[in-house]
C-alpha cells in the first residue's frame, strides 16, 4: 500500500503529543510524516518555560526524546514556517518558498500571546512571555534594568511577574479588572491573593488601564495610567492568548468570530482533508488555553487517522492551579457559583491568609467548583470529587474547613476506577493500577510507563497514594534492593556487615553481591562501614568506594572547584577564628558566605589548593565540617542563658557538646541537631533531626524533623532529661536509626515508614523493648572514642596527599576554570559567559 | 550537542604512533581514576579492580567541568561505566558512550601498560 504524505504544521507541545500518539497507534505504516516547526527547537515544555529563568538549560525543557524522530522515520524541518496553504492542489508553501503536498494535514501552530493596542507597545523592551527566545529577550534586558512590569495579572502574568522579581527587579503588575485572577478567582479570594502577591514583594496596581508607553524619565519606558504613571525599563504583555489561526483565516477554512479554527469531535475542520489540534482549534465555541485539552485532542486526532476507537473529544476540564512558588491558588471548576441553584460554603481566615470557598449543587450532594487561597492541599481530592461527581461524604462545609478539622476529605481507595487521576495526561485510577499489575512497583515505572505526573506534576502526590494503596493491596513490597549488585536493602547489608564482621568492599561483594558494584552501592557501603568501624575514609580499599566529595573531603561545586567547610560547634567563635577564617579565604580568593547551618562556607578551592587551605586552617585549630559527607553536619544554638534575658539552660554548652560528641558520624543521610535556650526556640529545633529544647529541669528532646524538600516538625520524644539521660538517648536513637534507615533516607522519612511509630520507637530507645540499647550505646561509644579529623590525618599523609592534583603527569592546575566577579566576589562562569571569556 | 567551546577539537588524523608516558600503574589507586594532561586535551585515565585500564575525555559534556576523572566506577546492566560526579551521567568506559543520552558520547583514547609504565596514545579512538 502506498503510504499517504501526512504534514504537520507546528511542533509545539500538542504537536509532538500527536506525533507520539500516532506512533503509538502504528500510524506511520500508514502514513509518510513531515513535521513543519516554525521555532529553532523541537517542541519543549512550554508549561515549565519558567524554570529556564533558574536552569538556563534549554535542553532541560526537551519534550521530543532524542532519536524519535529518526526512530520513526518522521521528517522534522526547524526553523521553517509555513506562509500558505492551497487546499485545491493539497500543498503548503513555506516562508522560504519550499512547496509540500499532503493527502493529510494537521494544524498545530498554538497560539500567540496578544499585544493590547497601546500606543509604544511596540517599543524595544516590552516583550511577550511565550518562546524561549522571548525569555532568553527578558533576560538580556533584565541585566542592569531595575524595575520591570507585567501587563495582565492572570495566571500567566503572575508567574511572569515572579520570575521577574527572581532576576532581581522590582516587580509590578499592571491588570485591567479589578482584580488578580479574574477568571478564575472570586471577588474575596482575589483580595487575599493580592495580599500574598505583595507579600512577595511585588506591587499590584488592578482596576488600571495603561493608555500609553512613553520615554520616561528615570527609567526607560513611562506606562500612562490617565493622571498617574509608572516608569519601568522592561515590559512584558501577558494579557491573553490569541489562536494561531492566520493560515487557517488565508485559506478560508471555517473559524470562530474571536479566532480558532473551527472542528469536530474527532478534530476535523471544514476541509475533511484538514484536522486542527491544540491551543489553535475551536471546539463547540471554544478554545483551550491549557494543555491537557490539547493532548485529549491530540490523542482523538491520531485515533480518526488511524480509524480507530470513534473516542472523539469531549472537552475538558479548565481547573488550575498557579504554580508560583509560595502561593498557594487554586481554582475548580464552577468556581463562581454560576449553576443555576448552585450554594457556597466559604471560609476565611484572614491572619492565617486562607479562603477557601466550595460550590455545591442544589441538592447538596456534589461538588461543582473551588476556590482555594492560601491553601491548596485539598486541591487533588476536592478535584477527584467534582470530576468524578461522587456523593460528598459529609456536610458540604466540612469541605473547607480548616485543616486537621476533619478526616481527610477522600482516600485514594475512594476513588473510582474512572476517576482522572493526571489530567496533563488523561490517565485513569483505572489505567495506573493495570500498569501496577503490569509490573510497574514505584512513581518512576508510573511516570514512564502512563505518563501520568510528567507534565505540571500536580497530581505527583495522588500517583503516590494510588501506588502505595495498590501495592498494599496486592500484598506487595516495594522492590527495595540497592541496585543491581546487591539484591538486599540497605538494612539487611548493614546486619551482615556488622554480623559477619566485614570490613572490605571486595569481600562483601563476593559474599552477597554481583559484578563491580555502582556509584549507589559504593558509598552505601562505605557508609555502613564507617558507622560499624570507623577507619579513616581514604585507606586505599575504602577509597575508591567513596563519593566524590568524600574522596576530597570537600564538596563539589558546579565547575568542580570545591568548597571548604571548617566546623563551628554551635555556631559559636572566636574573632581569632573568625580572622583566621577571613585571611585564607582573602588570601586564596575563595567566595565567601555565612551558611544556614551557623558556619562559614568558602566556596572556589580547586583541588591542588585544598591541602594548603586546610593545614592553614588546622593551624588555626579548625576541624574538618564534615558538609560533605552523609554525616553530622552542625548543630544549631542560640545565645541561651549566657547572655539571652530568657534562657533556662546554656545552650551553647550543649551544643558544643553534642556537636564534639556526634562529629564525623557517618549515616544513612545527613544529621542535623538544634539546641534552644528556652521555648521560644530561637535555634528551630524543631526542624531537625534532633530537636534540644531548655526547660525549667533540664531538657525536652525532639526527633524526626526536616527542613529542605519536605519539611516537618519533630515531635517530641522525651522531657526534662539531664545532661547524661539526654545523651544517652541520643546515642541510642542515632545508632538505631543508622542500623535500620535505608538509603538516603532522613529520620523524617525513616519515621513515617516505620511500624508502630513513634510509640514503637519510644518502647525500642526508652524502654528497651528490644533488648539493644546496651549494643547501641557501646557502638556509639566507639564511635566516639575513635574520632579522627579527616583533613588533620590527611595532611599527615604524604602518600594521600599525591590524590590532591588535577593531572598525575603535570603540576599544572585545572586551566580551563573561568570566573566573573560579582558583588566583590568571584563565582563560575556560566556556559554562555565561558565563550566569550575563554575565547578572548 | 554541548558546545565545546573549550576543548580544542584534537586532531583526527594519525593512527596510534604516539605513545605517551604518563604515570607507573601503581601511582593509581585500583577502581579509582586520576586526571592526564595530553598535548592540547584532559583525559581521565581510569584503573579497574582487575587492573584494567581506560582513558575517555575528562570533560563532562553536562557540566561543562572538567571532572570526570573524579567520578565513582562501577557497572550498569554488566556494562563498565564512570559515574560523573557532578550530575551523575555514566558513561561507557570503553565506548564513551553517556548511558543515559545515547547521542553523547566521549571520545576513548588507546591505553598500555608498558612494563609498570602506563602509556595513552594521543589520538583517539574512533567508534562507529
Ligand atoms: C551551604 C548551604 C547553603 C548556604 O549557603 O547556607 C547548603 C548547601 C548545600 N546543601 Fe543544604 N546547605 C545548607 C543548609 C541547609 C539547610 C539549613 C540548615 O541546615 O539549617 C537545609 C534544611 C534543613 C534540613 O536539612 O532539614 C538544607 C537542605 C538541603 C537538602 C534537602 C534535604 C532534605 O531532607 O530535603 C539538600 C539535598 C540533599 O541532601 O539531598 C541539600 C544539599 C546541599 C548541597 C550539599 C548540594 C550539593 O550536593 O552540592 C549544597 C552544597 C554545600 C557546599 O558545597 O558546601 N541541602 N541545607 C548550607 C550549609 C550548612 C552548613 O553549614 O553545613
Ligand atoms: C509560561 C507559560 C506557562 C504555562 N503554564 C501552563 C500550565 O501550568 N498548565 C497548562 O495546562 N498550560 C500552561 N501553558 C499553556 C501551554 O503551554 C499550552 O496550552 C500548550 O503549549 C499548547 O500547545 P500547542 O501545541 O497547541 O501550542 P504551542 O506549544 O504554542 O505550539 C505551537 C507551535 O506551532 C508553531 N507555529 C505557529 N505557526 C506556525 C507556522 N505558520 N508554521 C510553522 N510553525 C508554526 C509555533 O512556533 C509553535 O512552536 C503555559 C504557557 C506558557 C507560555
Ligand atoms: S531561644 Fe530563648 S534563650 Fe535562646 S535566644 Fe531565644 S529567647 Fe533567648
Ligand atoms: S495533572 Fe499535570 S502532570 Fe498530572
Amino acid at each position: 500500500m502506498n503510504k499517504q504524505q501526512l504534514l504537520l504544521i507546528g511542533h509545539g507541545m500538542v504537536g509532538q503529543r500527536f506525533l507520539e500518539a500516532l506512533v503509538a497507534r502504528d500510524g506511520l505504516s500508514r502514513f509518510d510524516v513531515t513535521v513543519l516547526c516554525g521555532e529553532s527547537r523541537p517542541a519543549y515544555d512550554r508549561v515549565g518555560l519558567t524554570r529556564y529563568f533558574t536552569e538556563r538549560d534549554a535542553d532541560a525543557l526537551s519534550l521530543t526524546p532524542s532519536g524519535f524522530m529518526e526512530a520513526h522515520g518522521i521528517t522534522l524541518k526547524l526553523d521553517t514556517r509555513v506562509s500558505g496553504i492551497d487546499r485545491q492542489a493539497r500543498t503548503v508553501t513555506t516562508e522560504t518558498g519550499e512547496r509540500l503536498g499532503y493527502d493529510r494535514l494537521v494544524l498545530a501552530t498554538g497560539s500567540y500571546p496578544f499585544v493590547p493596542p497601546i500606543d509604544g507597545n511596540d517599543r524595544a523592551g516590552c516583550f511577550v512571555y511565550r518562546t524561549l527566545e522571548d525569555l532568553d529577550a527578558i533576560i538580556q534586558a533584565a541585566e542592569g534594568a531595575r524595575v520591570g512590569a507585567v501587563i495582565g495579572g492572570g495566571l500567566l502574568g503572575l508567574e511572569a511577574a515572579k520570575a521577574l522579581h527572581d532576576l532581581g527587579l522590582e516587580t509590578h503588575v499592571v491588570e485591567f479588572a479589578p482584580r488578580l485572577m479574574a477568571v478564575q478567582v472570586d471577588e474575596m479570594g482575589g483580595a487575599l491573593l493580592r495580599e500574598k502577591i505583595e507579600a512577595l514583594g511585588v506591587t499590584v496596581h488592578a482596576g488600571t488601564g495603561t493608555q500609553a508607553i512613553t520615554d520616561g524619565e528615570q527609567h526607560r519606558h513611562r506606562m500612562v495610567f490617565g493622571d498617574r504613571h509608572l516608569e519601568t525599563d522592561v515590559i512584558i504583555f501577558s494579557a491573553g492568548i490569541r489562536p494561531q489561526d492566520t493560515l487557517a483565516r488565508a485559506c478560508e477554512l471555517t473559524v470562530g468570530e474571536r479566532g480558532g479554527v473551527m472542528i469536530d469531535d474527532h478534530c476535523v475542520t471544514s476541509d475533511p482533508a484538514i484536522q486542527a489540534i491544540g491551543e489553535v482549534a475551536l471546539w463547540s465555541e471554544r478554545v483551550f488555553g491549557l494543555v491537557a485539552p490539547g493532548y485529549q485532542m491530540a490523542e482523538c486526532a491520531a485515533d480518526h487517522l488511524c480509524g480507530q476507537g470513534e473516542s472523539g473529544f469531549q472537552g475538558a476540564d479548565m481547573s488550575t492551579k498557579l504554580k508560583l512558588m509560595g502561593v498557594d491558588v487554586a481554582s475548580i471548576g464552577d468556581a463562581h457559583g454560576s449553576t443555576p441553584g448552585s450554594r457556597s460554603a466559604v471560609f476565611l481566615d484572614q491572619s492565617a491568609g486562607v479562603y477557601k470557598k466550595a460550590v455545591v449543587s442544589a441538592c447538596g450532594k456534589k461538588l461543582l467548583g473551588a476556590v482555594l487561597v492560601g491553601d491548596a492541599s485539598d486541591y487533588g481530592d476536592l478535584l477527584q470529587l467534582c470530576l468524578n461527581s461522587i456523593d460528598l461524604p459529609g456536610d458540604p462545609a466540612a469541605l473547607v474547613a480548616p485543616a486537621g478539622a476533619g478526616a481527610p476529605l477522600l482516600g485514594a481507595d475512594a476513588l473510582p476506577d474512572s476517576a482522572q487521576i493526571c489530567s496533563c495526561n488523561n490517565v485513569s485510577k483505572g489505567a495506573l493500577c493495570q500498569a501496577i499489575d503490569a509490573g510497574c512497583t514505584s512513581v518512576a515505572d508510573l511516570k514512564s510507563d502512563t505518563r501520568a505526573a510528567t507534565t505540571c506534576g500536580g497530581c505527583a502526590t495522588l500517583v503516590k497514594q494510588v501506588l502505595d494503596s495498590e501495592l498494599a493491596k496486592r500484598g506487595l513490597e516495594v522492590n527495595n534492593h540497592l541496585c543491581e549488585h546487591f539484591a538486599y536493602s540497605r538494612q539487611a547489608l548493614y546486619h551482615l556487615v556488622r554480623v559477619e564482621g566485614i570490613d572490605s568492599f571486595d569481600a562483601l561483594l563476593e559474599r552477597y553481591g554481583e559484578g563491580d558494584g555502582c556509584d549507589l552501592c559504593k558509598p552505601t557501603v562505605a557508609s555502613i562501614f564507617a558507622s560499624c568501624w570507623n577507619q579513616y575514609v581514604l585507606t586505599p580499599e575504602l577509597a575508591g568506594l567513596q563519593d566524590t566529595n568524600d574522596y576530597f573531603l570537600a564538596n563539589m561545586q558546579r565547575d568542580g572547584t570545591y568548597s571548604v567547610v571548617p566546623r563551628v560547634p554551635g555556631g559559636e567563635i572566636t574573632p581569632d577564628k573568625l580572622i583566621t577564617i577571613g585571611q585564607v579565604a582573602k588570601k586564596y580568593d575563595l567566595y565567601t558566605k555565612i551558611t544556614g547551618g551557623q558556619r562559614v562556607d568558602l566556596f572556589g578551592a580547586r583541588v591542588d589548593q585544598l591541602p594548603a587551605i586546610w593545614s592553614e586552617l588546622v593551624a588555626a585549630g579548625f576541624e574538618s565540617g564534615h558538609a560533605y559527607g552523609k554525616a553530622m553536619r552542625t548543630v544549631k544554638s542560640c545565645v541561651g542563658s549566657t547572655w539571652c534575658r530568657y534562657g533556662v539552660q546554656d545552650s551553647v554548652a550543649m551544643a558544643i557538646r553534642l556537636e564534639e560528641r556526634y562529629r564525623g558520624l557517618r549515616s544513612p543521610h545527613k544529621i542535623k541537631l538544634g539546641v534552644s535556650g528556652c521555648t521560644r526556640e530561637c535555634a528551630e529545633a524543631q526542624s531537625k533531626d534532633i530537636g534540644v529544647i531548655a526547660t525549667e529541669k533540664g531538657w525536652n528532646l525532639y526527633v524526626c524533623g526536616n527542613g529542605g524538600m519536605r519539611p516537618r516538625h519533630a515531635e517530641l520524644f522525651a522531657s526534662d532529661l539531664d545532661d547524661d539521660q539526654l545523651l544517652r538517648t541520643i546515642d541510642r536513637f542515632l545508632m538505631f536509626y543508622i542500623r535500620t534507615a535505608d538509603r538516603l533516607q532522613r529520620t523524617s522519612v525513616w519515621r513515617e515508614s516505620l511500624e508502630g511509630g513513634l510509640e514503637y520507637l519510644r518502647e525500642v530507645i526508652l524502654d528497651d523493648s528490644l533488648g539493644l540499647a546496651d549494643e547501641l550505646e557501646a557502638q556509639m561509644a566507639h564511635i566516639v572514642d575513635t574520632y579522627q579529623c579527616e583533613w588533620k590525618t590527611t595532611l599527615q599523609d604524604e602518600e594521600k596527599l599525591k590524590r590532591f592534583r588535577h593531572f598525575i603527569n603535570d603540576a599544572t592546575p585545572d586551566n580551563e576554570l573561568a570566573y566573573v566577579r560579582e558583588r566583590e566576589q568571584r563565582r563560575p562562569a556560566y556556559p554562555h559567559e565561558r565563550i566569550e571569556l575563554v575565547e578572548s | 550537542m554541548s558546545e565545546t567551546i573549550i576543548d580544542k577539537p584534537a586532531s583526527r588524523q594519525g593512527t596510534v604512533d604516539t605513545w605517551q608516558p604518563v604515570c607507573r600503574l601503581e601511582e593509581i589507586v585500583p577502581e579509582t581514576g586520576v586526571g592526564v594532561r595530553l598535548a592540547q586535551r584532559q583525559v581521565a585515565l581510569f584503573r579497574t579492580r582487575d587492573d584494567r585500564l581506560f582513558a575517555l575525555d575528562n570533560h563532562d559534556p553536562f557540566s561543562h567541568a572538567n571532572v570526570l576523572a573524579r567520578g565513582l566506577l562501577g557497572s550498569v546492566a554488566g556494562r563498565r561505566v564512570v559515574a560523573s560526579p557532578l550530575y551523575k551521567q555514566h558513561f561507557c568506559l570503553e565506548t564513551g558512550e553517556c548511558i543515559e543520552d545515547a547521542e553523547v558520547r566521549l571520545q576513548v583514547f588507546p591505553v598500555r601498560l608498558a612494563g609498570d609504565r602506563v602509556e595513552i596514545a594521543a589520538s583517539p579512538v574512533r567508534h562507529g
